[in-house]
């Protein structure tokens, strides 16, 4: 059973407070209508499964309610860090260890994290 | 009809002065698995306040905390799980999310504390609601009172990690809590109506080894 | 001769207080302290079971949870059968009752040995599948043999006297295992002043420290425990638990611990001071760190006929002398590959009995206990290892010669020693259970000859749990693991003072697991690996010559560590033979892992309270009480329980009879189309929106518009995601410009919540509004039918008139003398009005009416005919008429689509996605079955052609189906392909009674299709 830090509550809790959500950073398209149907299809369907570090999105149930993103290796189920709405992960796979840090001054959008 | 159309939220006193009779939430429990008395060796006690005024308020911390300070006298706990009274202890805010406190009150006085919050906070952006028919208090108190809650929550309800001050939203066996911890002997347990007699009946088991009793 | 093995003093029994038990049907007598296992030895009972395949008497073999073969059943009564309860662990009670789980018609005459005898030979592994494999159908008779045959304990067939209870615990540290090295850790996080919770799963904490033979201080080690758990015990924030197994070890150092509180006592928890405590406790511990100290399993030899009563593995022996003081035997030769086990031999002299010889692999052994040994007399053969023990229900001699040193052959000219008790000693695997669980790989090191634990971040291992088996080394181990941990939590350690241990000179241990036979070991006498499962090193040798090369393979193929002690004996020694036959070393043959739980647990201890009437929450509405005492039948709606219907007495009934469900259904629907019924509707979900871009909001969540909706209005909303596939529905009221009040369905008020959150939190952030939920503040009631209005003003000043209290309006007053919010919607089709009151007053609203009511034939109705009367007006029910693959197209809901609302609302754009435009999807159409009393059953397939040659393509299902009192038919409500574009043909449906049903597609609105009832 996980042991998560949500970013709101400023605490660890159990992970039955919590419920997971599918994968961070899916932005519903600005413009649907403009979508392709394999654009729209992908939004809707398509999700990555990588085998190591992955972002997800939670949301803190039996808590704050907020939701959040957290970075987890789904090897060890490892929880790396984890961050609010509208922030970047400092942990990817590309960078496991951590962003250098002038990468982390990216621009970041809130647009983050809906699933159809 | 009686709402006027320049309206923008529309605020309803849903409790009546006339003497209609009340049932509280746990007044079925009451009658359907007793209240067992307190008595000398009842290690822990358990008492329902119920019928008080509660309400939800939304909205950021800065905007309502100068609006609780003017109409209730008290400041708004901008720390998460903060939990502060008034003076007497008649009156409590509980912080629940960034955005979200409990307020509770005593009972006939949460509607004139709504209007004056609206009327202080005017077109600031903020939300008020009503839910005082919805959920109760549950107390609890005695020795046992702490490893009664660890049968019962996940949360860490040592001292050490839940001192006076301080409230959390949690798992209550297979329902939720808003669980806090006004004073050093008393435990206060806030509970949906509608989840009023499963808490109710799961507190009496895990109860009876310490010859719970119940105040009523 | 009652216990004639037991010494006279030693031990850590009260021989002054005498329990009496049975085993199998005999009386025995046994000590406070015993374990049901040292009593057993002490009472000389050398068959405690039948082997699990072949039937062949098995005796006590180990002292802890590594135990194969007494397993037993415990229990007096019915109630209080306990199958496969481990001898070792279970501590002797007065009354105690155990039998063996395996046996018939019992174990020391057993039928089933026969087979074994006769088929031993030729029952490999895989024999069964092998055998009975054709034909396959057959199985199912074969299986019912075997079964009876085989198979270990029973479960009770009557319910549970005790109740079981869990506790969750936060702690920074958990040592598990309170030994030297747990104790000395525990001891200094203690003095840390750290929250420690240590844990122990003997009857008594200490461990190895309470049987070991050497001093601390220069006095028995088991002082010093006591010493350190006075300490303990004073400390606030040391949480000691002895009887406390840890079974498992889950994600973050969440570890499920399982307490015995009361098994010691009885089979049935006692009543103390009138209460009754839980028989066992699970504590649920999240931990800040964890430390494992479980210490190691010896390992005995592999050698023919080692599962023979009286063969033991060496600490074993020791045990049972030192701590209960009982010996189980009276000539003992030792087989061992190392300097620790010479103990076993030592104490066993001192217990005043015959060692015949010690029989070491070494060539020229000279640690000092080997010293010892041979200064005391006692011969050691060297070089040489026991090949074969004799003696049928018990070891009569031992087959001893030499061995080659890298143990492929038998070198010498064998001896037969005359000894009633064989111990062995092939080395020390360490107790890596609880770190597999982790999914961290153990690792084999080459100077243990053992695997030691993998160890994730935050977990650490001490003492002879990673192989350092020294006793003044474990225990600095176990401090200096500790301090290691406490930096880990951020806090400041300090070493304590350790007792003096004197260090003993060990030699070096030898590689020993399988001895060598004179014979092939496919030909040779049975040398068994896993006594539980009776898996023999034959059979491994064989599964790797069938092209087993996986060691995860070859345990299944063999069913090696299968069985309840999950192989903890056995394991290694089959890991090793699989190696040497595959020519590849341990490490590379690798270990199985292992999952919790540790040691077999009851079910009642995992489920805790969460049983019976305290299962899942039940949750009531505020009207409840009056349900139940007006015979309400409940359904449960989620977590709610929803009167379902109200069965009335039969006229007439002399015995209490009442109505059959669908009598009262149609009493109920006919009151509503004809007078007026009640319906408690409180569960409905209620969320309250306030602010400026709720509307905004609101259209861009609702398919259909929202912009011109205004204070005093509700109106129907459907919801879809965003694949354009209908998930909820509901009305929305405008209370005020910027103040809405959104019903859902029961089931989808906290899902609704959630959507309604995400799409605010990560989305429209920008978007000014806030949701609550107010579904518990309001007790909702609706009157509905031809006679509500009548009712209504009887206890209400509002204006009811048509006019100014229009269908789909709400309004603000007072009912029955409470501040009330009435609206105007109708789920049923008829006039209606649904009564909002705060909940605490419901009773008293709800009680009103029916003061009003008698005369206008009001009538409470329940789910049951809510589901017909809104499907005769084909209203859907999300989640029933809806699967998420419907689109509101498919529904035919058109109308309430904003096809060109400006904001590409939550599912727009997929619907024109070319799967969801395609014109023959399954859309919502009405049923009339050909025959008027058929009631088609809800799932039922469709179909257009009964005559298709199979396979008939499916062309939809019934979603809704009852039988209606207004039409007095049956109807229901279906998806079928383009359905919409049918209406009159006739479909077919297939019962599950064989029938075929003609049915005609027509409009899913059954009654009145203008929808002029409900606006009267």
């Amino acid at each position: 059973m996980l042991h998560i830090y949500c970013p709101y509550c400023g605490e660890t809790r159990e992970e039955e407070e919590f419920h997971p959500k599918g994968q961070a950073h899916i932005a519903r398209p600005a413009d649907p209508e403009a979508c392709s149907d394999e654009e729209w299809g992908d939004y809707l369907f398509f999700r990555d499964n990588p085998r190591g570090i992955h972002h997800e999105l939670w949301v803190h149930a039996v808590g704050c309610r907020k939701f959040f993103n957290v970075t987890r290796n789904t090897v060890t189920y490892e929880i790396l860090e984890t961050y609010k709405m509208g922030e970047r992960p400092t942990i990817t796979a590309e960078h496991p260890e951590g962003r250098p840090a002038d990468a982390t001054a990216q621009q970041t959008s809130l647009r983050d994290g809906v699933r159809a | 009809m009686s709402n006027t159309a320049a309206e923008k939220v529309r605020t309803f006193d849903t409790r009546t002065q006339a003497k209609i009779p009340v049932e509280s939430p746990l007044a079925y429990s009451y009658r359907r698995s007793g209240a067992p008395a307190p008595t000398a060796k009842s290690r822990v006690v358990l008492r329902e306040r119920p019928f008080l005024g509660h309400l939800v308020l939304r909205g950021g911390a800065i905007v309502l905390d100068e609006a609780v300070r003017e109409v209730l006298g008290i400041p708004l706990p901008g720390e998460p799980q903060g939990l502060v009274h008034d003076a007497d202890g008649q009156r409590s805010i509980q912080w629940i999310s960034p955005d979200e406190w409990l307020v509770i009150v005593p009972g006939g006085e949460e509607f004139a504390l709504e209007n004056r919050l609206r009327a202080v906070l005017g077109d600031a952006h903020f939300a008020i609601s009503n839910v005082s028919g919805g959920q109760t208090l549950v107390e609890l108190t005695g020795e046992a009172a702490r490893e009664l809650l660890m049968k019962s929550v996940i949360y860490d309800v040592h001292p050490s990690h839940f001192p006076v001050g301080k409230g959390v939203t949690t798992v209550f066996a297979k329902a939720t809590v808003i669980l806090r911890r006004p004073t050093e002997t008393r435990w206060e347990l806030v509970v949906r109506r509608s989840f009023a007699d499963y808490t109710y009946r799961w507190l009496l088991d895990a109860g009876e080894e310490y010859g719970i009793g119940v105040e009523r | 001769m009652s216990q004639f093995n037991r010494l006279t003093q030693g031990g850590r029994i009260d021989r002054s207080r005498k329990l009496s038990f049975t085993f199998n049907g005999k009386a025995y007598e046994g000590h406070t302290g015993d374990t049901l296992a040292s009593a057993l030895l002490a009472n000389g009972v050398d068959i405690v079971n039948r082997s699990f395949k072949y039937s062949r008497p098995r005796g006590i073999v180990a002292a802890g949870a590594e135990e194969p073969n007494a397993v037993v059943q415990l229990g007096t009564t019915e109630a209080a059968q306990v199958p496969n309860v481990r001898a070792t662990q279970q501590a002797l009670y007065d009354g105690l009752e155990a039998c063996s789980t395996n046996g018939w018609p019992n174990v020391q005459r057993d039928l089933m040995s026969l087979v074994g005898k006769l088929g031993g030979q030729f029952m490999p592994p895989g024999f069964y599948y092998k055998t009975f494999m054709a034909p396959a159908s057959l199985w199912m008779t074969y299986e019912k043999v075997i079964r009876k045959g085989a198979g270990l304990g029973r479960s009770p067939m009557e319910h549970d006297p005790d109740s079981y209870d869990h506790l969750n615990q936060h702690c920074d540290l958990l040592v598990i295992g309170a030994g030297p090295a747990g104790l000395a850790a525990a001891l200094t996080a203690a003095r840390a002043g750290a929250r420690v919770i240590l844990c122990d799963e003997q009857e008594e904490l200490g461990g190895s420290l309470l049987d070991t033979r050497e001093l601390l201080d220069d006095r028995p080690a088991a002082q010093w425990a006591e010493q350190v758990i006075a300490q303990l015990t004073e400390c606030d924030n040391v949480t000691l638990l002895a009887r406390t197994t840890a079974n498992g070890y889950h994600d973050h150092h969440f570890v499920t611990l399982h307490e015995r509180r009361t098994e010691h006592l009885g089979e049935t928890a006692p009543t103390v001071d009138g209460h009754r405590p839980s028989r066992s406790r699970m504590h649920r511990v999240r931990a800040g760190q964890v430390l494992l100290a479980t210490g190691a399993h010896e390992r005995p030899l592999v050698y023919a006929g080692n599962d023979v009563p009286g063969n033991l593995v060496a600490g074993a022996v020791a045990t049972y002398i030192r701590r209960y003081g009982v010996v189980p035997g009276n000539k003992l030769v030792l087989s061992t590959s190392n300097d620790y086990a010479y103990r076993a031999a030592l104490d066993w002299l001192e217990a005043g009995r015959e060692v015949v010889a010690i029989v070491d692999a070494r060539r020229n052994p000279d640690g000092e206990l080997v010293e010892q040994a041979r200064a005391r007399g006692i011969r050691i053969i060297e070089g040489a290892a026991v090949l074969e023990a004799k003696g049928d229900k018990r070891v009569s001699g031992a087959r001893v010669a030499t061995i080659d040193a890298e143990a492929f052959r038998v070198t010498g000219q064998a001896e037969t020693l005359a000894c009633d008790t064989i111990a062995s000693s092939g080395g020390y695997s360490p107790v890596i259970h609880l770190a597999s669980h982790t999914g961290a790989r153990p690792t084999w090191n080459d100077e243990i000859l053992g695997f030691v634990p993998g160890l994730v971040k935050g977990v650490h291992a001490a003492g002879s749990a990673r192989g350092v088996h020294d006793l003044a080394e474990g225990m600095a181990d176990g401090m200096a693991k500790a301090c290691e941990a406490l930096t880990a939590l951020g806090r400041s350690a300090d070493t304590i003072e350790l007792p003096r241990a004197d260090a003993i000179r060990e030699g070096k241990a030898c590689a020993l697991y399988h001895v060598p036979h004179e014979k092939p070991t496919l030909r040779g006498p049975k040398q068994f690996v896993d006594l539980q499962n009776d898996v023999t090193a034959a059979a491994i040798e064989l599964a790797t010559r069938e092209g087993f090369e996986s060691i995860e393979h070859v345990k299944r193929y063999t069913a090696m560590g299968f069985g309840t002690d999950q192989g903890k004996l056995g394991n290694i020694n089959g890991m090793a033979i699989a190696a040497r036959c595959l020519g590849k070393t341990i490490p590379e043959v690798g270990t199985t892992v292992f999952r919790p739980n540790y040691t077999p647990v009851t079910f009642g201890a995992i489920v805790g309270r969460h049983c019976l009437e305290l299962f899942d929450p039940e949750r009531y509405t505020a009207l409840h009480q009056w349900h139940v005492e007006h015979g309400a039948e409940f359904e449960d709606v989620g977590q709610w329980k929803r009167p379902w219907y109200f069965p009335k007495a039969r006229a007439g009934a002399v015995n209490g009879e009442r109505e059959s469900m669908a009598e009262a259904v149609a009493r109920e629907c006919r009151a509503v189309r004809e007078a007026v019924g009640i319906l408690d509707a409180s569960t409905l979900g209620k969320i309250d929106i306030q602010g400026p871009d709720a509307r905004e909001f609101l259209g861009r969540v609702y398919t259909n518009k929202w912009a011109k909706l205004v204070p005093g209005r509700v109106r129907y909303g459907l919801m879809c995601k965003d694949d354009g596939m209908v998930f909820d529905d509901g009305t929305t009221s405008c209370l005020g410009e910027n103040h809405f009040l959104m019903t859902t369905t029961t089931g989808g008020a906290a899902t609704v919540l959630e959507w309604l959150e995400i799409w605010h939190q990560t989305e429209w952030p920008e978007l000014e509004v806030y949701f609550n939920s107010v579904t518990d503040h309001w007790a909702t009631m609706t009157i509905t039918g031809p006679e509500a209005r009548k009712l209504l003003a009887e206890i209400t000043d509002m204006d009811l008139d048509r006019e100014s209290f229009k269908f789909m309006d709400w309004r603000e007053g007072v009912v029955a003398g409470v501040p009330a919010r009435v609206f105007r919607i109708s789920f049923t089709g008829e006039l209606a009005f649904e009564i909002n009151v705060q909940a605490n007053y419901a009773l008293h609203v709800w009680e009103t009416l029916f003061a009003h009511g008698d005369k206008y034939g009001l009538t409470p109705y329940g789910t049951e005919t809510m589901h017909v009367l809104r499907a005769e007006k084909g209203f859907i029910i999300a989640g029933q008429d809806t699967d998420g693959s419907v689109t509101p197209e498919d529904l035919g809901m058109q109308w309430a689509i904003g096809y060109d609302k400006p904001f590409s609302w939550i599912g727009k754009r997929a619907l024109s996605r070319p799967d969801t435009a395609r014109s023959d999807r399954k859309q919502l159409v009405g049923l009339r079955p050909k025959d008027p009393q058929v009631v088609l059953e809800e799932g039922a397939q469709i179909v257009f052609d009964p005559h298709h040659a199979i396979p008939m393509p499916m062309v939809g299902h019934v979603t809704s189906s009852y039988y209606s009192p207004t039409l007095d038919s049956g109807f229901a409500l279906a998806v079928v392909k383009g359905g919409q574009q049918k209406m009159g043909e006739s479909v077919y449906l297939s019962m599950a009674d064989g029938q075929v049903h003609e049915a005609e597609i027509v409009s899913p609105i059954f009654v009145d299709p203008k929808g002029e009832r409900q606006n009267v």
